[in-house]
């Protein structure tokens, strides 16, 4: 959002608390979740916006598809090693302000699977805000979940949460992660020169709160 | 533009339009049941050629039930195809007790029959449901989520675990059904075939419904036995083949029921066959509930089965058995077996190796929804794009069965 | 190493003993036990005995169950095996065969032109296992990433993999 930006540069001394509290409660009002079901925990969340737990209640409308429009990424299921860099991708095209609810045990920190093909826990790739215990975890606990992002969306300022400039967040974003299919693996012998997936960006300085 | 730099790999050639383009559908999207890629060659909005990317969910179960004893294992098969984890419950403990040549009491296998009967309907009502929403039928969404709460609430009473129950041991259940129990499946059974009628009052009549899944993703049924498919799309090709019927397990032999199939092959037929599917295992749960007598539920095998804990408060020799049946597991004679049940999707196999000792040497599972996907670049060529969300919707594919 | 498992039925099904009159170049060894038929084929003759087994009256294994492959771990000797599960949809039968590997030579004909269903069972073992299925028309990793280094479940693949995940 431009309105931070310009906040943050024109009034860089001025607190700007009545503001903070208009906006927060807007934001939290409304917490559009993007779709990142991966595993189990998915199917909780889809229960969770079902009528008999109703996330729609607490802001979470409508569940975009396409993460520029969502506020919130709740990663419900295991995230593998070949899903990780799409996880960050997802992460880094959502504008701000954004959250990340780590739903279950498994994307919390690798849950049963201690081997191989599981990242030990999401918050080695995104930062998160609300972690949530659980295999799967109730929907109840979603939504409480939710009402607790909401408390920790009110306690922040309005400067925090600065839009990335264009540059920067393109470079973050490494075209051509994703594999297309180009015939057989059986024969090379040579390893790919590892690229790194994005880079950190300010964001992610932000962890105290 | 502004001064991006374009990578070297996609450096602009100069040549004059090419109608086909390579796009990937997924891993996130909405509409892919899961993270599943698919890599489209379109020429406009049709679909030359598709392949599937899998493996985004690969979690290395496989590799981790040789690290785990047997009893250990149930947990982790819950998690295989998350809609369906008491029949991955029972493929696994099914086949351990083939290698232990384990005897179980009849009420323990009525209940089984019970249980993954109610499963196979919550099962098909997911997919109902996300079927039709990505089809664009929202309210039966809802709908179908409605009932299959009650489905859940059941599960919850008889193990503790909505969508991971990990209600079978090897040798029986995890603890008999509690109180009340029956009446209130008795309660669910009675209302669900009106659901099923309120279903069909929904979609079936639907002209938009119909032209979306009639003659699309047509497969006939020696492609279909040549491409592996089983279970709904199998019979959604006139092929009649169940493997309650085939290889019956578990007392099936015993229960009246038909097996549904449709000639035609395409989307809708495999949805009528789903259709019917959940009427006739509503019929079989009515028949297990109806057979169901008090007896044991576990097999009379104290060095395998853990007592109950009554006796294991009380008995030396039970707290003996259960101590070391936890600590150190019991030894499975070595061979091989390879298990096949009727799960939702189709045919679940579950091939184990023991090497004689408390861990199994390998399991493998044959997911029925990994044999389906590798199906449908034949059934997507010539379909338009919009099409292949309906396809993928018919095969009902969990990518947790997939990936493993 | 021929295992006869004491079992209530240690009769030779008719189906193996009509097979071993017709080809007994394909049958190494023959195991019951626990109510199913294995019998373990000599590499070169798979594809031969698949397609027989296919089209012979008597066995009218259309439908190929599932290809897994087993690692009998890192000291025995064949090391790998790869076991074909066939069933017959019109006499509901089962068997097993088996195909048995040497570490340094685990090349295997490819099955895809007799049932089409294999194609995506060898590139499992193949990617898990590093079985290499000649005559594959699309031999490459199908469940773990494209650039992963070694085969997952072999035996001296550690559990937890060789380094934990880092973005960079």
């Amino acid at each position: 959002m431009g309105l931070e930006n310009v906040i943050a540069e024109a009034l860089p001394e001025v607190l700007t608390t009545r503001l903070d509290s208009l906006i927060n409660w807007a934001r939290k009002s409304s917490l559009w979740p993007a779709t990142f079901g991966l595993a189990c925990c998915a199917i909780e969340m889809m229960n969770a916006t079902t009528s008999r737990n109703d996330l729609a209640r607490f802001g979470a409308e409508v569940f975009r598809a396409s993460p520029r429009q969502a506020d919130v990424m709740i990663v419900s299921g295991r995230v593998s090693r070949k899903m990780a860099p799409v996880l960050r991708r997802i992460y880094d095209q959502m504008p701000e302000p954004k959250w990340v609810i780590s739903m279950g045990a498994c994307a919390t920190s690798g849950g049963v699977f201690d081997n191989y093909a599981i990242v030990q826990g999401v918050d080695k790739i995104v930062p998160v805000d609300v972690y949530i215990p659980g295999c799967p975890p109730r929907p109840e606990m979603l939504i409480h979940a939710v009402m607790m992002l909401q408390d920790k969306v009110m306690k922040e300022s309005v400067r925090d949460r600065r839009d990335v400039p264009e540059e920067e967040a393109r470079q973050a974003v490494v075209p051509g992660t994703l594999p297309v299919t180009d015939g057989s693996t059986a024969r090379q012998n040579t390893l790919p020169e590892s690229r790194p997936y994005t880079i950190a960006s300010r964001h992610e300085r932000r962890r105290s709160s | 533009m502004s001064s991006a730099t374009i990578p070297p790999q996609f450096e602009i050639v100069d040549q004059p339009l090419d109608t086909q383009m390579t796009i990937s559908m997924g891993p996130q999207h909405p509409s892919t049941h899961g993270v599943l890629r698919l890599e489209l060659v379109l020429d406009g909005e049709m679909v030359v050629k598709t392949t599937p990317d899998i493996g985004y969910l690969h979690t290395g179960m496989e590799k981790l039930f040789e690290y785990k004893k047997y009893q250990q294992g149930i947990v982790i098969t819950d998690r295989m195809d998350y809609l369906n984890p008491l029949g991955n419950n029972l493929a696994y403990v099914m086949a351990a007790e083939k290698l232990l040549g384990l005897e179980i009491p009849t009420r323990a296998q009525v209940i089984r029959v019970l249980m993954c009967e109610l499963q196979r309907i919550a099962s098909h009502l997911v997919w109902l449901g996300t079927h039709a929403l990505d089809i664009g039928a929202m309210t039966v969404f809802f709908y179908c989520f409605r009932e299959r709460e009650k489905i859940l609430n059941l599960i919850e009473a008889a193990s503790g675990g909505r969508m991971t129950p990990s209600y079978f041991r090897i040798g029986g259940l995890m603890m008999d059904l509690p109180a009340g129990f029956e009446n209130r499946c008795k309660q669910f059974l009675d209302n669900f075939p009106k659901a099923v009628d309120e279903f069909h009052t929904l979609l079936s009549g639907n002209r938009i419904f119909q032209r979306r899944t009639q003659g699309i993703g047509t497969i006939s049924a020696e492609d279909a036995i040549d491409w592996g498919l089983s279970g709904p799309c199998l019979r959604g090709s006139g092929v009649n083949l169940d493997i309650r019927r085939a290889n019956p397990y578990s007392g099936y032999e015993n229960y009246d029921f038909e097996v549904p199939t449709e000639p035609d092959g395409d989307v809708w037929a495999r949805y009528m066959v789903r259709m019917r599917e959940m009427k006739e295992s509503h019929k079989i749960a009515t028949q297990a509930l109806a057979r169901l007598q008090p007896g044991s539920v576990k097999a009379d095998a104290p060095k395998v089965v853990l007592p109950d804990r009554e006796a294991m408060k009380s008995h030396m020799d039970a707290l003996i058995h259960h101590f070391l049946i936890v600590a150190e597991g019991f030894d499975v004679p070595a061979g091989e077996v390879y298990h096949p049940i009727e799960a939702s999707k189709g045919e679940l196999g579950v091939y184990m190796k023991s090497d004689g000792g408390p861990k199994p040497n390998r399991v493998h599972f044959r997911g029925p929804s990994f044999v389906n996907l590798s199906a449908l670049p034949m059934m997507a060529e010539g379909e338009m794009v919009a099409d292949i969300v309906a396809i993928i919707g018919s095969l009902d594919v969990v990518l947790g069965e997939i990936d493993r | 190493m021929s295992e006869q498992v004491p079992s209530p039925d240690t009769t030779p099904s008719p189906l193996v003993t009509a097979l071993q009159h017709e080809h007994p170049e394909w049958i190494n060894e023959v195991i019951y036990a626990f109510g199913e038929t294995t019998i373990i084929v000599p590499r070169e003759q798979i594809v031969a005995a698949c397609s027989f087994l296919k089209t012979w009256p008597e066995g009218q294994f259309n439908f190929l169950s599932d290809i897994c492959g087993a690692d009998r771990g890192v000291e025995e000797e064949p090391r790998f095996e790869v076991n074909y599960h066939l069933f017959s949809t019109t006499k509901h039968h089962r068997i097993r065969l088996k195909v048995v590997l040497n570490e340094d030579d685990t090349h295997v004909p490819s099955v895809t032109g007799v049932w089409r269903t294999a194609n995506w069972h060898e590139r499992e073992t193949f990617d898990l296992f590093g079985v290499i299925f000649d005559g594959h028309p699309d031999l490459r990793r199908i469940l773990l990433p494209d650039d992963w280094q070694g085969h997952a479940l072999r035996k001296d693949f550690p559990l937890r993999g060789y380094e934990p995940y880092s973005l960079k």
